[in-house]
């Protein structure tokens, strides 16, 4: 079967249904064995069993980045190819991506107090997290200012490729902000080399975030895809029933 | 007392709905309060000591912005004309509108404001009574802005002028509400006189704002 074939919603929608509760499995089981190990993971013997907090503050982070990617590259489908399922990517893997960006900054608030004292330290790697989270929030309120569906996902689309370019520069000038005004001294970022007792674990956690994303993902797609026929149903109804009256 | 409360839910539910930008205003203060930092420093001393200030500051332009589509969507589609052609008197038709206006936009920012001064390094202690200060003030804001958004749909502009027209008349709102945040926090003046300052400057904008804005709408869109 070719891969095109995959973009017809119709047929994409039935290989999800397929493909889904498989994916929601292997992804229940590798969260299963992934917080097992963590939880026989050693405590660092500085900060304890706050570590913890890592596995999955860590994973997340790799993700919010990631969903970047995902909704760039759905962003070059939709503009280059004009294609409806590349907007229902981009459109599903928005919110997900926020709200991956939101948990990575809350763990870290969470993690930051215990070690640094403070909920919040405006810190090259945290702001440029909650810049991405800034980004992230503007995607959504586009989508939630649209009315029309088509152009509001064609204008997300180019956001989110503005920001694909811009996400780098941002974090770079962040960086050179925070080293302008005060030095690294505040607090050191991570261990020298992490200890493969710590590492497989996370590297685990890293992979089960990532089903979890491709869960989601999927799931808002289906979602999103139904939403449309709904809404144009609806509006056939709409019109058919002006027809009837007029 | 019902074409009041029916205008009121009516105006918050196209706030909430799809194109009507409610939590617009919240996410506008998040984005001006982040901004500060990249502007000032990430002294953690320095941003606690003005935090209060950047919290008021970022309140006011957020509900500022939001005051654009107060009247200005209603007078587009023709709604505005048949509010004052109405049985309601058209100042209890504004203040319904301005209530609403506060409730999706002017509460948000109160909401979140906590989250916000923890960011700035403000004391946790005194965030409940920051946050006080707002929720006591930022009535005020949309009320005297309420009056600008009338002069500007009367006018057919909007934009700047609108924040050139309300920002000297919010400098009491200011002034006090940080003041009052301060003591809060630092002290060692006492809370209770700006704060009580704070909620009149709230109390009579909310008798004066619907009349003023009342008027102008019925001498500009004639």
């Amino acid at each position: 079967m070719p891969v095109i074939d995959l973009a017809n919603p119709t047929r994409f929608l039935s290989i999800i249904s397929r493909v889904l509760p498989w994916l929601a499995a292997a992804t229940v089981l590798l969260f299963a064995f992934g917080l097992a190990r963590v939880m026989t993971a050693p405590d660092d013997y500085q900060q304890g069993a706050t570590v913890k907090i890592m596995y999955l503050h860590v994973p997340t982070a790799w993700l919010s980045m990631m969903c970047w990617g995902v909704m760039s590259m759905a962003a070059l489908g939709t503009l280059v190819w004009r294609h409806p399922l590349a907007d229902v990517a981009g459109k599903a893997a928005a919110p997900i991506g926020a709200a991956f960006t939101f948990i990575c900054l809350i763990t870290g608030s969470l993690w930051g107090r215990p070690t640094w004292g403070t909920y919040w330290v405006w810190d090259a790697r945290l702001t440029s997290m909650l810049v991405l989270f800034l980004l992230y929030l503007g995607v959504l309120a586009l989508y939630w200012t649209a009315e029309d569906p088509g152009r509001g996902s064609r204008a997300a689309a180019i956001l989110a490729l503005v920001g694909a370019v811009n996400i780098p520069i941002i974090k770079f000038s962040v960086e050179y902000w925070n080293t302008l005004h005060q030095p690294a001294s505040l607090f050191r970022k991570g261990g020298s080399a992490i200890d493969p007792s710590i590492l497989i674990p996370l590297l685990i956690m890293a992979g089960a975030f990532t089903l979890l994303f491709f869960t989601l993902h999927f799931a808002a797609m289906r979602n999103e895809i139904l939403r449309r026929r709904v809404r144009s149903m609806r509006l056939m109804q709409a019109q058919e029933l002006a027809k009837a009256r007029s | 007392m019902n074409a009041f409360t029916s205008l009121l839910v009516r105006d918050m539910r196209i706030s909430v709905r799809v194109g009507g930008g409610a939590l617009m205003g919240a996410l506008f203060f998040l984005i001006v309060v982040t901004m500060m930092p990249f502007a000032i420093g990430p002294d953690l001393a320095l941003l606690a000591r003005i935090g209060p200030a950047i919290l008021w500051l970022g309140a006011l332009l957020a509900s500022l912005l939001a005051l654009d589509r107060l009247f200005a969507t209603d007078h587009d589609d023709g709604s505005l004309d048949l509010l004052m052609m109405g049985g309601l008197p058209l100042e209890l038709a504004v203040a319904a509108k301005a209530i609403a206006h506060w409730l999706t936009t002017g509460l948000p920012l109160v909401v979140i404001t906590p989250v916000l001064g923890l960011m700035l390094n403000v004391e946790l202690g005194a965030m409940g009574w920051v946050s006080l200060t707002l929720l006591a003030g930022t009535p005020a804001l949309t009320f005297i802005g309420l009056i600008g958004a009338a002069l500007s749909v009367a006018l057919r502009r909007g934009g700047l002028l609108l924040a050139v027209l309300v920002l000297p008349l919010t400098i009491p709102v200011l002034i006090f509400g940080v003041a009052a945040a301060n003591a809060a926090i630092v002290g060692p003046a006492p809370f209770a006189p700006p704060f009580t300052i704070l909620c009149a400057l709230s109390l009579a904008s909310f008798v004066l704002g619907p009349i003023a804005a009342a008027a102008t709408l019925r001498h500009g869109l004639e």
